[in-house]
């Protein structure tokens, strides 16, 4: 179990120890690389693609604008289905529901199929406390709850780790060397975890869609853990975020046709199950007492703002995490929080209404938008990773050397004549540094720069120093504009006059 | 028709070869650039940062530069990219705003305004090398600039281009990013180079000089002769 006083503080602090780890970013890389291009060959395999995704972000956005309908809608239903429905406005509500019902129920164990929302609720810590044993079944899950840490990746939890790293950590819990082969490793956990599903007193799970119009909740897995965490126990208690609604199984084909091809290049994963009610007298099993904990904590601060209101359209696939280029290097866990990668950048931030408790995750992003092109439903992520790093600005809340230099920046680009003497200024103070065109010293802002590269120096003139020979040059050799060429250019002008023609560019 | 250079702080600091080559090109077919001097930066390292009354202050004086102008074209689909963002940065004053929707619409990356807008494909270059191509992920993702170079590249006689393993993974610039998170940049633009080099290319193009600078900082700190240049440099040495 890692302990919050020795975990490095920065994302810096984290990133290093990631980027030193050469197991870990050779598994990420490896995973991420097979999921993106999974995803990719599903995608184009399907076709329309792009549409695909717009319908999905309608559908999401509708549901997040009337949230508040569809929420009650919900809870409505399934409590006519038998369901008993808990709403719960913080993370320590959500966990002293959860803890009550587990009293009751006199439960010792419980087994868990793949949840993020008890991972950012810390529900195994608060179940463990009480004398409950909690065990999670997904085979990922498992193999990080053996190694005492969190999950690194929104789906894939062990993603940081290889074969070998498992392979040892399974051999300890079976007493015996195990080969470090995924067959063998793999059944040795089904076998281990079937005497935890019979002897389970609850089962406990995440939610990817509520739908609102049945009171159903659906659940996407591979590994048919899910199923037998819903079916074998006689309580099933689920948590959900109050944003995984959607309002029909009319909407919930197009979320399965995003889902399973954006997390990892399915076409369908292995079981989708929908759960509407407690077990029935007709039905042969499932359980007889049936929970939803719908959780807020945080998700309704970001409801009524425009910059950030679509974070809650997320479908929780991951495929931000696998196309971005700063997750490959660094992995999950030098995000800090439970959420990683891009979503976990701008969730884990935004969750949490007070801008001083941010940390300078927003920083670690090239805000190349890779995560924006990836997302099924269309989150501009890279947008949101400014407003965040403006907000924390604005508060008062930013770093004063940066804004010390912003404020430089500003005043010394803030005009040509200024900007002219900076370039001078430039030309003239690298002559003691610069050798063969490039300077390489290793100090100040140059430190980290240098360590990867060498900086080019700048040529003794500027091309506003050159501009005056260049169009005098220019002119001379006196080409006519082609009529043709003109006549296109006019018309574009004229497109843009009639309030058209800046459809060139910008976000597809 | 006033079609305005927009230069980029980079390019007249750093890379003037490249604005120079774009001027002369575009010459050739008559269509005589101005450089409005007044211009300075598009504010995009404010802006990033998160400190949007710095970033106003550079983007006004950039609207004001090219107030009359038909067209303003740069050689970077990233500075073009934040002229994107200036009605966002100016949301809330109505008149900057309509000023900034203006820039907005007549602002054109390089290659955008060469195909797009003129309909030029084949500027008639030889250019007999082995070429590998980045594309920007702000030209090419958020301002839709895909097309446009390959088939500019695609009309060079002799140009044997060689596709870039993951080419459309970021090279780690990012902007302050570089300086800030210096270490995971580093092993971003490491990576990258890695996959230029197991091209065998012997020369990088690119249409974004800040992402050419990193690139190419890396290849000469690994002492590796890959040449690389802006396509307008490319395009410009093979018609002289």
């Amino acid at each position: 179990m890692s302990t919050a006083s020795t975990k490095p503080s920065t994302v810096k602090e984290r990133a290093g120890l990631a980027l030193n780890d050469e197991f870990l970013r050779k598994a990420v890389k490896f995973t991420t690389e097979r999921l993106r291009s999974g995803k990719k060959t599903a995608s184009e395999e399907h076709g329309n693609w792009d549409d695909w995704r717009e319908r999905g972000r309608q559908i999401r956005l509708h549901t997040i604008a009337h949230l508040d309908y569809y929420l009650n809608l919900f809870a409505d239903n399934a409590r006519a289905n038998g369901v008993n429905v808990h709403f719960a406005e913080t993370d320590v509500e959500a966990v002293k529901i959860a803890l009550a019902i587990a009293e009751r129920k006199q439960a010792k164990s419980i087994v868990k199929s793949k949840s993020m929302v008890t991972e950012e609720l810390h529900l195994n810590h608060a179940l463990e406390k009480i004398g409950v044993e909690a065990i999670e079944t997904d085979l990922g899950e498992y193999i990080i709850q053996l190694a005492g840490e969190t999950p690194s990746h929104i789906i894939i939890p062990a993603i940081h780790k290889n074969r070998y790293q498992i392979a040892d950590l399974l051999s300890a819990e079976a007493g015996e060397t195990l080969a470090p082969d995924t067959q063998i490793l793999a059944g040795f956990v089904r076998k281990k975890l079937r005497e935890k599903f019979l002897e389970a007193d609850i089962g406990m799970t995440g939610c990817n869609f509520a739908i609102a119009e049945t009171g159903s909740m659906v659940l996407f897995e591979n590994e048919g853990n899910a199923r037998m965490v819903s079916t074998v126990p006689k309580t099933q208690i689920t948590l959900m975020g109050m944003e995984r609604i959607i309002p029909s199984f009319e909407d919930l084909e197009v979320m399965a046709t995003l889902l399973p091809r954006s997390a990892t290049g399915q076409k369908l994963t292995v079981y989708m199950s929908g759960i509407t009610g407690p077990r029935r007298t007709e039905d042969a099993d499932g359980p007889d007492e049936m929970h939803i904990i719908i959780v807020d904590n945080g998700r309704s601060n970001q409801l009524g703002d425009p910059e950030f209101q679509e974070l809650l359209n997320c479908i929780r696939c991951g495929a931000c995490l696998n196309a971005c280029p700063v997750y490959r290097h660094i992995g999950g866990h030098a995000y800090g929080g439970t959420y990683s990668g891009p979503i976990g950048a701008v969730l884990t931030p935004a969750l949490k209404k007070d801008e001083s408790q941010w940390d300078d995750i927003a920083n670690a992003s090239s805000l190349c938008g890779a995560c924006y092109e990836a997302c099924p439903v269309k989150i501009p992520l890279h947008d949101m990773l400014v407003y965040l790093r403006r907000r924390k600005v604005e508060s008062g809340n930013g770093n004063l050397a940066e804004k010390v230099g912003m404020k430089g920046f500003s005043t010394l680009l803030g005009g040509s004549k200024r900007m002219r003497g900076v370039i001078r200024l430039g030309q003239l103070g690298q002559k003691l540094v610069e050798r063969d065109g490039g300077i390489r010293i290793k100090l100040g802002p140059l430190k980290g720069w240098n360590t990867y590269r060498v900086t080019p120096s700048l040529p003794k003139q500027s091309f506003r120093d050159r501009w005056s020979t260049i169009q005098r040059e220019t002119q001379a050799e006196g080409a006519v504009l082609d009529p043709a060429l003109k006549a296109r250019m006019e018309a574009v002008v004229a497109e843009r006059k009639q309030g058209g023609g800046s459809k060139h560019g910008g976000h597809a | 028709m006033k079609v305005s250079l927009f230069i980029t702080c980079l390019s007249d600091a750093i890379y003037p070869r490249v604005g120079e080559a774009m001027v002369r090109l575009l010459a050739r077919y008559g269509v005589q650039l101005e450089f409005p001097t007044v211009q300075t930066c598009c504010g995009q390292p404010a802006f990033n940062s998160g400190y949007w009354d710095d970033a106003r202050k550079t983007a006004t004086t950039l609207i004001e530069a090219f107030e009359d102008s038909d067209f303003v074209i740069a050689p970077s689909g990233s500075c073009i990219g934040m002229i994107h963002h200036y009605p966002k940065l100016f949301e809330k004053d109505a008149v900057m705003l309509e000023r900034a929707n203006r820039l907005q619409a007549k602002s054109y990356e390089f290659t955008q305004f060469l195909v797009k807008v003129l309909g030029i494909t084949d500027v008639g270059a030889t250019f007999p090398h082995k070429v590998t191509y980045h594309p920007s992920c702000h030209g090419s993702r958020l301002l839709g600039v895909k097309e446009e170079p390959i088939a500019l590249m695609n009309k060079v006689k002799g140009l044997e281009l060689v596709p870039l393993p993951f080419a459309e993974d970021c090279c780690g610039f990012g902007g302050t990013f570089a300086v800030k998170m210096a270490d995971i940049s580093g092993a971003m633009v490491t990576e990258k180079v890695d996959h230029v080099l197991e091209t065998e290319a012997e020369v990088l193009v690119g249409l974004d000089m800040a992402c050419m600078m990193n690139i190419a900082g890396n290849l000469r700190y690994r002492d590796k002769p890959v040449r690389v240049m802006h396509l307008a440099e490319l395009l410009y040495e093979g018609v002289k």
